[in-house]
């Protein structure tokens, strides 16, 4: 094999790409820049910036230059052409569907899924023309079944939810680019870190950069990111980036743009229409988190390891569902996809069921009790006495929960702070 | 647009707007592996200013049918049989890298045809090291990682992205990806063995322009001047921060200094 350059690390992307010092300042640290618009230099500078034949930024609501740092860094470290940073994850997935598709199309979609995604494909879209067949994504064939001929999208969750599922994602992007379609996978649980999607077939991710990538759970993002390795003209599926569109100057994206079509008409329309852009600050604030990434995930699946291994043999615990465990259906290829850990966040039933769940949660001292996951701090809820409080125990079970089910997202504190916590909480429980 | 040329189909960006034979034309000329696409802002501020653009996709490249030229004489006298095709007398020749070795030779092969060449992230001769050459021979990921890295300045994945949001690394990787096998080797290749530059150069009759990157790491500004010496009255301009991918890297200082060159 030829000797060749090299790119830089992972840890070195995670600092440095997509910004150089301030040329205006010399400003190491990212600047925010806190403005809603820019000065052209003259007409003729507005005009040819506005008809898109010079770089550069007019209104934040399309670009800013702190968050376009914030997007080329998460491109770069996920090997996508470019990205676009969002109001929140569930931004990011909106815009991705919008961008592809008209009432009248249709998504298969793992049933494996965070409610909010399930709200919006299941529910919410339905109500605009767009269609979702969901189906259980352990077997990839059950993608390649529920196809019709105005799918436009499959999807799935690079580990899924609540039962931490592995996307097969080189099988499943098979399955789509046999049938002249894309997969979207929202990569969220996984971070770049400790997997990067499109190294295994899949064309478009997201991340609700709320989580892991920002760690710290104090700003709501999201971050879409394109491949530029689907073909839309190949295709042939995709006038809204292969046709001319008359909402914008008849401008045929593909032919303009070739790799990045997808980003154009994302960002010239979605951000443009649905207007669901980043604040500077919230890009500042995840790229604060980003820049120590590669340090602290390492830390999330250690102390996660250790917090298994402790509930696993615990004789409080009915069952702990991770990849991580041999017992796991997917564990084989958890294995084979994520080679460094399966993330941080996790489930397990506790013996006793509600009442016993809600006891445990109450005498937790270190674990927050809070409807969030990804952040530096631990992290626990029961489904069933709170966000599903409502259901009963038998439509529980049709969601995959349990009456006892806890959800974990362990953070960086001591491990065995962490395990002595999940300890007194257990014994509290069983009383 | 989609035309024929030698009975197949050859694919120029036009800026949308269909060609008239009473506007200046300038035909850009894509570099080893790429595309129409390369030129995105530039091409699009020219034919938005009164010209007709003609962004090619080479043969085997992009959109454009058939099998790539294998050398930059056939390059050329492609270009010149899609003006034949178009009715179009005369045009500018603007060219990057491997495209400027074809701008460089329709410029002699035809001058009274060409009014002017701009020759960007050019070298000549145009030497591809053997080891990159050999991986392009064996489509092995390894000259697509050499495409990339070579052809940025060193700091580009370092530093931000005049393009909001867009990674040029990953872009460029995305475009090599979508390459026929053999494509990047034939170019490569087609510039390695091209030694026709001094008997171009001799007659040239057009103005030139050449436009260096100060970083440029594959075709180094050094041997761009020395190449810019061959042609008596060329303009130099040097673009401080690029690499070779001046398009990308500057893209505003590149179409000024194109602006500049079209408005004398």
């Amino acid at each position: 094999m030829a000797a060749g350059p090299k790119y830089p690390g992972f840890d070195t992307l995670a600092l440095h790409a997509g910004q150089s010092p301030d040329p205006a300042t010399g400003s190491r640290a990212v600047p925010i820049y806190q403005t809603t618009s820019y000065v052209f230099r003259d007409s003729e500078h507005a005009a040819s910036l506005f008809n898109m034949e010079r770089a550069g930024h007019v209104y934040s609501r399309i670009s800013n230059p702190t968050v376009a740092v914030l997007e080329e860094r998460v491109a770069a470290l996920e090997g996508g052409v470019g990205a676009i940073a969002t109001a929140s994850g569930q931004a990011a997935l909106h815009l991705a569907v919008a961008t592809l598709m008209d009432a009248g199309s249709h998504i298969v979609a793992s049933n494996s899924l965070y409610g909010g995604s399930h709200n919006l494909l299941g529910y919410t879209l339905k109500r605009f023309g767009i269609e979702t067949t969901f189906v259980a994504p352990g077997t990839p064939e059950n993608f390649a079944k529920a196809i019709r001929p105005n799918t436009r999208l499959l999807f799935g969750e690079t580990l899924g939810n609540p039962g931490l599922e592995v996307l097969d994602i080189p099988a499943v992007s098979k399955v789509a680019h046999a049938a002249g379609l894309p997969l979207l996978v929202d990569a969220t649980f996984t971070t770049p870190f400790l997997m990067k999607p499109f190294e295994h077939g899949a064309d478009l991710l997201y991340h609700s950069a709320t989580k892991f990538l920002g760690g710290h759970g104090i700003a709501i993002g999201g971050v879409l990111v394109d491949s530029g390795r689907f073909d839309w003209e190949k295709s042939g599926k995709f006038p809204q980036l292969t046709a001319p569109y008359a909402g914008f100057h008849n401008m045929d994206f593909e032919e303009e743009s070739g790799t990045r079509a997808f980003l154009l008409r994302a960002r010239r329309e979605g951000l443009r229409d649905f207007g669901a852009c980043m604040a500077p600050m919230t890009a500042f604030q995840i790229l604060q988190g980003i820049e120590t990434l590669h340090l602290r995930m390492p830390r999330h699946v250690e102390n996660t390891r250790k917090v298994v291994q402790f509930l696993a043999a615990h004789p409080a615990v009915e069952k702990v569902v991770t990849p991580e465990l041999p017992g796991h259906p997917d564990h084989a290829l958890a294995k084979r996809l994520l080679p460094k850990g399966c993330g941080a966040v996790f489930t397990f039933d506790i013996k006793g069921g509600r009442e016993a769940g809600k006891r445990f949660i109450e005498a937790l001292r270190v674990f927050s009790h809070l409807a969030n996951v990804g952040d530096a701090k631990s992290l626990v809820i029961h489904p069933a006495s709170t966000t599903h409080y409502r259901m009963t125990d038998a439509d529980l079970a049709k969601a995959g929960i349990g009456a006892g089910t806890v959800r974990l997202s362990i953070g960086l504190e001591d491990a065995a702070d962490l395990v002595e916590d999940l300890g007194r909480a257990l014994r509290a429980a069983q009383k | 647009m989609n035309f024929t040329v030698d009975g197949r189909q050859a694919f120029a960006y036009t800026a949308a707007h269909d060609v008239d034979a009473a506007k200046p034309t300038i035909v850009f000329v894509h570099g080893a592996g790429l595309d129409h696409s390369w030129w995105g802002l530039q091409s699009r501020y020219f034919g938005y200013h009164g010209r007709n653009v003609l962004a090619v996709d080479l043969p085997g490249h992009g959109r454009s049918e058939g099998m790539p030229l294998a050398t930059i004489g056939e390059m050329a006298d492609w270009v010149l049989r899609l003006l034949d095709a178009l009715k179009l007398p005369k045009a500018a020749v603007v060219g990057h890298s491997m495209g400027s070795l074809v701008a460089l030779e329709c410029a002699a092969r035809r001058p009274e045809r060409v009014e002017r060449i701009a020759l960007l992230g050019t070298a000549y001769p145009m030497k591809v090291g053997e080891a990159f050459l050999d991986a392009a021979k064996r489509n092995d990921q390894a000259a697509y990682d050499m495409e990339t890295i070579w052809g940025h300045a060193p700091q580009v994945p370092l530093g931000g992205n005049p393009n909001p949001g867009m990674w040029m690394y990953g872009d460029t990787l995305a475009r090599l990806a979508r390459l026929a096998p053999g494509v990047l080797f034939n170019d490569l290749n087609a510039c390695n063995s091209y030694a026709g530059g001094e008997a171009a150069a001799a007659k040239v009759k057009c103005p030139v322009l050449f436009i260096l990157g100060r970083r440029d790491q594959m075709t180094v500004p050094k041997a761009g001047q020395a190449f810019a010496q061959m042609l008596p009255g060329a303009k130099v301009v040097q673009i401080a921060p690029s690499g070779h991918s001046l398009m990308a890297e500057s893209p505003d200082a590149t179409l000024d200094a194109l602006i500049e060159f079209f408005r004398a």
